[in-house]
């Protein structure tokens, strides 16, 4: 319309950059859901046993229950912030398809939320005496399976954004969405002792994948919608 | 007659707006033209940030017909928010960036922006010196005038400001009162919520009772 009204790229952008440089200055942030992985992941062996044999059989779950708790806990700092300081008008009220701005957002999240998780999880694999022909899928199904995790955390995050109190509810809606993610991506690892075909396994994470980044963001913005009413 | 149709940019007829089984508004009508400035009055519940939020479209509890252009809002909704610089209770300001990064990326959303312009608005608005401290250390004030700091940026045609001068000292709200004489002289509009006498040439009033 304008010559100097912004794309929807630059508004694209520049949301990620803004929710890049506040998880930076908010430290504690990135680092919670991080330190919480290494925990639970560590506590496994501590409450279980400490037997190799035994550890390697219950390793991939024991990692990605991990990985989808810790996401669970990173994603309550998605909205609420930007729904208590008013930036979230700000988002709702620009002439941009909202689908690209959360999109940004939810991009931006798992880039430190997720992402860490995925990039320290063969070291805890290592620890977990998991086994070594399985590190290349453990690695691919976690990189595609947070994504996943996080875009669908993200619907549940914008529907109670204005509720309080709310880490149960939260839970309760985003859980039964993330459970296919975890089923496919502990199959995947554990087929893969059985050298077993995985091409399967990981074309479904996939569909998912494809499934969440191009539906959820659209959910995410009605749940937002909703949630400012 | 026809003229002073074509002028009224904003309309609002037959709003009807209920809150927990209460009647906020019934059948309230109104319009602004170019250059005009509505102030909304009110006592307190009496529904003034909601009639703001409805007319934003953050708010869809309400039956009646807001026009904008001479469309419904409903269908003009990318023009309309294009042409929308809203300030809310929330004023909008993330409190661990700075001025520059908030407005950067405040305004960024509607028009590109350099520095330098952020910069001199912030300046006007009495900021210099606070461009790169983190808000949560400057006062509610200062923060009010961070927010209204994108004013000066803004191309757009309407504002919509909910109770802008609360947090200001004296010399603030002679600044927004001066911003506003400048958007109304190039025929913008604006909708302000506010219990303060404004000193503003061609002032219309809404009573919400």
């Amino acid at each position: 319309m304008k010559a100097d009204e912004s794309s929807t790229y630059q508004a694209f952008v520049g949301t990620l950059k803004r929710d890049l440089l506040i998880a930076f200055k908010r430290k504690n942030e990135i680092a919670n859901p991080f330190i919480f992985f290494l925990i639970v992941a560590a506590l496994f062996p501590i409450g279980i046993t400490p037997d190799p044999v035994r550890l390697a059989e219950i390793a991939a779950g024991v990692l990605w229950i991990s990985a989808l708790l810790a996401s669970l806990l990173a994603m309550d700092n998605l909205y609420s912030a930007d729904f208590e300081d008013g930036s979230l008008e700000q988002l709702l009220l620009s002439h941009h398809p909202l689908y690209f701005l959360v999109l940004a957002k939810n991009i931006g999240h798992w880039l430190v939320s997720g992402l860490p998780v995925v990039l320290i999880s063969p070291l805890i694999a290592y620890m977990l005496n998991f086994p070594r022909e399985s590190y290349m899928v453990l690695f691919i199904t976690l990189l595609m399976g947070t994504p996943i995790l996080s875009l669908l955390g993200s619907i549940g995050v914008a529907l109670t954004v204005g509720l309080g109190g709310r880490g149960l509810v939260l839970a309760v809606i985003t859980l039964p969405m993330s459970v296919p993610v975890l089923i496919t991506g502990t199959l995947a690892i554990q087929e893969t002792g059985n050298s077993a075909p995985l091409v399967g396994y990981l074309a479904i994470l996939g569909a998912m994948l494809v499934g969440s980044l191009s539906l959820a963001p659209l959910a995410s913005a009605v749940a937002l919608r909703i949630s400012v009413n | 007659m026809e003229e002073s149709r074509d002028l009224e940019i904003l309309k609002v007829s037959q709003l009807f707006c209920e809150r927990d089984e209460r009647i906020l508004f019934k059948g309230l009508a109104f319009s602004v033209r170019e250059g005009q400035i509505l102030q909304i009055k009110g006592s307190n519940g009496s529904g003034k940030t909601t009639l703001l939020r409805i007319l934003c479209g953050l708010n869809s509890g309400y039956q009646g017909l807001i026009s904008w252009r001479g469309k419904p809002i409903g269908e003009c909704l990318d023009e309309f928010y294009s042409s929308l610089t809203y300030i809310g209770h929330r004023v909008g300001v993330s409190k661990v960036l700075t001025p520059i990064e908030n407005l950067r990326w405040v305004s960024g959303l509607h028009h590109q922006v350099t520095d330098q312009a952020i910069y001199s608005s912030l300046q006007k608005m009495g900021l210099k010196g606070f461009e790169e401290s983190q808000c949560f250390s400057l006062s509610a004030g200062q923060q009010q005038r961070v927010s209204l700091s994108k004013l000066p940026l803004s191309r757009s045609k309407l504002w919509i400001l909910d109770e802008p001068f609360t947090t200001l000292d004296a010399d603030g709200i002679e600044l927004l009162e001066i911003l506003l004489c400048e958007h109304v002289g190039r025929g913008g509009l604006a909708l302000v919520t506010t219990h303060h006498q404004l000193a503003i040439p061609g002032l219309t009033i809404l009573d919400l009772g």
